[in-house]
């Protein structure tokens, strides 16, 4: 049952760009279309999960074992940094295509608050096992993916819509995603 | 380059949250009050000035393949540096940015200066450039927490204006949101007309 509750709560009641403001940057720029956005989105689950089993495995096993828990920041993104190299590679040989269309946001993914972030609340979570924390990281990521896919059809929905002359553009894509906030604040309910 | 202009073009012409739009996370994260705002705006400053300077001195003996995760280390030592002073003298502002002291590291702020600028000029150069950008950033961060605080919580810096609570959603995730894209729109139509 906890495990459902951990799902949950990290898709929906605490999504992590809608809630926790983490990922940003992609999400303003990668959401023009829900092609793109759900490529990344599938980017972002694959790099997160591994990056957050990975730190904490590191966490436990070296940071807190030999008392350097300060060394935290620094391991966690070399760990993240190297890790997108890592899909990178793969992605340009597997799939030329998505690897095209994703073009500079991919090694952005590195300098993603949410991938360094989620690991870090991971790590950070009281009674968060391996398998918990696993749970939690592919959750967030999949949420990660849902705001941006819906923001994204938002977005190509606005661009067919008549937006007052100062609002075009990012302001207004502004005003969008905190009303995707809002609704999201609904499912604090649930939880 | 005039010396000035490095430094002040950090706070209107190429303002890091209002015209260039980095650095959103902990913009949006963090600007609950006034007082985090500026804290963390600070906080983010001071790690920028030290890495695009330290990023100045050694840029000629980093190799280029492993520029990038070289300034990672560098900006993250930094980073790390102003987690355990702000632990130690600033508890309280430290539990209130929270996560978002260690995501200083990946504020693309200060990675895109240290590509864009400290990886190609002096140190003094440099510096002035950090501390125009980041300087900038606190400027940003300032304001929207003033807007948000004054009608979130009805107060400033701590000081209440006005009686009764205010609007609880500007200070809550939607209103970071709202308050900032009526922000750009309204700095938008001012640069406009100047």
């Amino acid at each position: 049952m906890e495990y459902i509750l951990i799902i949950i709560s990290a898709i929906f009641v605490n999504n992590v760009i809608l809630s926790r403001f983490l990922g940003l940057c992609p999400f303003f720029g990668v959401s023009k279309q829900v092609g793109t956005a759900a490529g990344m989105g599938g980017a972002v689950v694959f790099v997160m999960t591994i990056a957050t089993i990975v730190t904490y495995l590191l966490q436990k096993y070296v940071l807190v074992s030999f008392k350097i828990e300060y060394m935290q920041t620094i391991t966690f993104i070399l760990v993240i940094a190297a890790l997108v190299q890592l899909v990178e590679i793969i992605l340009k040989k597997v799939s030329p295509a998505l690897y095209q269309a994703l073009g500079i946001y991919l090694p952005l993914i590195t300098t993603n608050c949410a991938v360094l972030g989620v690991a870090i609340l991971a790590v950070g979570t009281d009674g968060f096992g391996l398998i918990k924390s696993t749970l939690f990281a592919m959750s967030s990521a999949i949420g990660f993916g849902l705001a941006l896919v819906i923001f994204a059809g938002l977005r190509e929905q606005l661009d067919l819509t008549d937006v007052p002359e100062g609002m075009k553009g990012v302001p207004i894509a502004f005003v969008t995603a905190g009303l995707l906030a809002l609704a999201f604040m609904g499912f604090s309910g649930i939880a | 380059m005039k010396k000035l202009n490095i430094f002040t073009k950090g706070f209107f012409k190429e303002n890091a949250v209002f015209v260039m739009m980095l650095g959103l996370c902990p913009t949006l994260g963090t600007t609950t009050s006034a007082i985090n705002g500026l804290g963390m705006g600070l906080a983010t400053t001071f790690v920028l000035v030290m890495s695009n300077i330290v990023i100045s001195l050694v840029k000629r003996q980093i190799p280029d393949q492993v520029r990038i995760p070289s300034f990672i280390v560098i900006i993250a030592s930094f980073v790390t540096i102003v987690e355990l002073v702000m632990q130690a003298y600033v508890p309280d502002l430290y539990d209130v940015l929270g996560l978002f002291i260690p995501l200083i590291v990946v504020n693309c702020i200060i990675l895109g200066r240290a590509e864009a600028f400290a990886s190609k000029n002096n140190a003094f150069d440099s510096m002035l450039d950090g501390l125009g950008m980041g300087l900038g950033f606190a400027m940003a961060l300032t304001i929207l927490g003033s807007v948000r605080e004054i009608l979130g919580s009805g107060s400033i810096f701590n000081i209440s204006i006005y009686k009764g609570d205010g609007a609880l959603v500007f200070v809550l995730a939607p209103g970071a949101f709202i308050v900032l894209g009526y922000l750009i729109a309204l700095i938008n139509r001012l640069s406009e007309k100047a």
